[in-house]
């Protein structure tokens, strides 16, 4: 019973391509894959519109506000006023700007967001495109991110975009890093770069109680911890926001964008966030997998929009939390901590996997990461001497 | 004389800077809560809710003028108001009482009477100054309009902003 409601989609799918048998094969695959975008489109596009509201509110919330509710009931209309007066503002080319950079810079960056969409697996047989290479094409497509920010900064040619993309740039890249190499550790133990193949290594219960997810093992909650850290950065959230702080630099390489073009950097942001959010669930937090045995009869599909809800909360958890980091202490962070942490995961995660997989191994590659862990802090407190705070015109 | 103020000392456990961070998360997550469970007071829905009925008895909204009980607009137009208004808001265009009027003695009545909206500061001052007792600062405080034109308050409106004034000086009744 629960399993016919788990693949409900997808016979649904093979109902709608059912209609095709006895045309040729290639008219069924195209048939396939505009079924696959389309429902990846319909599903993430309101998902946008109903986190960009969410975010809003529950950001409020914490501030002890209200946000926005007057649009409908409790402003859950807002996406629609919102998209409404985007598209009907004026889209403003500025005269110097490279024109056709401009253009492109949106549009490479939604097409970037949404193309990492494709390849996460949303549910039991549910992954739009099972590419064998499925984590090495999410990375290689998403780091395309980059130049769109950066096109979007020089051909507006304005300082304050240029200055914000070099932001982006240069953080970017310190924090690709971290976040590739600790997905590594997931990959080496799974021995495959298919996230289908990764979310069936996390199946099954330790003791049938503990689910047998790699966050819940030493070097999966370290690296699980600095590959959420990493996203939060590839994704410009605050605290990490340097490249688009409003009392800096404007908006950073959006300075010179309005309309729908503005908006569409906004989208491509936030699907850039449930793209990196979905491949930490598929890396670390077992994929659809339910967190309990008895659990197991709710849809696989509904637990992954139940994990990937959680952690958007945390995303704007954080955001209503902290302030804005400076950008040096941002990137020395990604290189003197985050990148010997990452490889420190690595080898924790081969000691994990050499000293039997169970409770030994557990602790060895525990200890491994808490001597690095140490070792490394103390190695960074400098104790540098700062000089004495004065403040020379007070009474 | 400067001041040097004093570095804290940090400790290991604060260096980490991770005990701050999670005292910071648990307390937007108190405030979240305290706001989902009704706890927390949150700022007037202004349209919906309005001060309106605990406006103190002193408010100053916008400048009125005001009839007596025998429904004579009080105004005399001596234009007072119009010489003291800060902004120069007010302009009255006088005219004469012609002498079969029963209040003929009076001899000047606003002819016309316009505060400019968008000029007035609702500072009193026209109140203050007004030897008639004929212009009076009432509560309203939403004051719109679509044109500028549509801003100033001609005298039609003014007066039914003002309304009828009981009890103040009655100095032009016929006993005096
Ligand atoms: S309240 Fe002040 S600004 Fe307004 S009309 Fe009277 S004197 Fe002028
Ligand atoms: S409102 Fe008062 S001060 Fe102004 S013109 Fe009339 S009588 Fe004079």
């Amino acid at each position: 019973m629960s399993n016919s409601i788990d693949q409900v989609f997808v016979h649904a799918k093979q109902w709608l391509l059912s209609s095709l048998t006895g045309s040729p094969g290639w008219v069924v695959q195209v048939a396939s894959i505009l079924i696959n975008i389309f429902m990846l489109l319909a599903v993430f596009l309101t998902l946008f519109a109903l986190i960009s509201v969410l975010e809003r509110k529950i950001l409020a919330r914490m501030q002890n506000r209200y946000g926005p509710n007057r649009v409908g009931p409790f402003g859950l209309f807002q996406p629609i006023a919102d998209g409404i007066k985007m598209l009907i503002k004026e889209d403003i080319v500025p005269a110097r700007a490279d024109k056709i950079v401009h253009f492109l810079a949106p549009v490479l960056i939604a097409a970037v967001a949404i193309l990492t969409l494709g390849v996460i697996p949303y549910g039991r047989n549910m992954t739009p495109f099972t590419i064998d290479g499925g984590i090495l094409f999410f990375f290689a497509v998403g780091s395309a991110t980059e130049l769109a920010v950066f096109m979007a900064g020089w051909g507006s040619n304005n300082k304050f975009s240029m200055l914000g993309a070099m932001r982006a740039i240069a953080q970017m890249f310190s924090y690709e890093l971290p976040l590739i190499i600790t997905a590594l550790p997931v990959v080496m133990v799974v021995g495959s770069l298919t996230p289908d193949r990764i979310v069936a290594a996390q199946a099954g219960y330790t003791f049938d109680l503990v689910p047998r997810w790699f966050v819940f093992t030493p070097w999966g909650a370290a690296a699980f911890v600095l590959f959420f850290v990493s996203g939060l950065v590839e994704s410009n959230r605050t605290p990490f926001d340097v490249p688009e702080g409003e009392s800096e630099i404007v908006a950073g390489h959006m300075t010179e964008y309005s309309g729908f073009k503005y908006a569409t950097f906004f989208m491509a942001e936030y699907i850039g966030m449930f793209a990196v959010s979905g491949l930490a669930m598929t890396l670390f937090l077992g994929g659809w997998h339910a967190p309990a045995r008895i659990l197991e009869i709710i849809p696989s599909y509904v637990w992954f929009f139940v994990k990937l809800g959680s952690l958007l909360f945390v995303y704007i958890w954080v955001r209503g939390t902290l302030p804005r980091t400076r950008i040096d202490q941002m990137m020395n962070f990604a290189w003197k901590f985050m990148l010997p942490m990452a490889f420190t995961c690595v080898i924790a995660a081969a000691v994990w996997h050499y000293a039997g997989r169970g409770l030994r191994g557990w602790l060895w590659s525990f200890l491994v990461i808490a001597i690095v862990y140490t070792a490394l802090s103390t190695l960074l407190d400098t104790g540098r001497k700062l000089a004495p705070r004065v403040y020379r015109f007070a009474e | 004389m400067a001041i040097t103020v004093p570095r804290p000392k940090l400790n290991w456990r604060e260096r980490s800077y991770l005990p701050a961070i999670v005292a910071g998360l648990a307390i937007t997550f108190k405030h979240f809560k305290n706001m989902l469970l009704g706890r927390t007071k949150v700022t007037m829905q202004y349209p919906e809710q309005k001060w309106d009925s605990s406006l103190p008895d002193h408010y100053r909204g916008a400048p009125a003028l005001v009839q007596d009980e025998d429904g004579r607009v009080r105004c005399v137009a001596c234009q007072l108001c119009e010489f003291i208004c800060p902004p120069r808001a007010i302009k009255i265009i006088p005219g004469e009482i012609p002498s079969a009027d029963r209040f003929a003695k009076v001899e000047k009545y606003p002819e016309a009477f316009d505060i400019d909206m968008i000029r007035c500061i609702f500072c009193g001052m026209c109140e203050e100054v007004c030897p008639e007792q004929a212009i009076f600062l009432r509560k309203d405080y939403a004051i719109t309009g679509f044109t500028r034109a549509d801003m100033v308050h001609h005298k039609e409106k003014l007066l039914e902003i003002g309304g009828v004034m009981h009890g103040v000086v009655l100095k032009w009744n016929e006993k005096k």
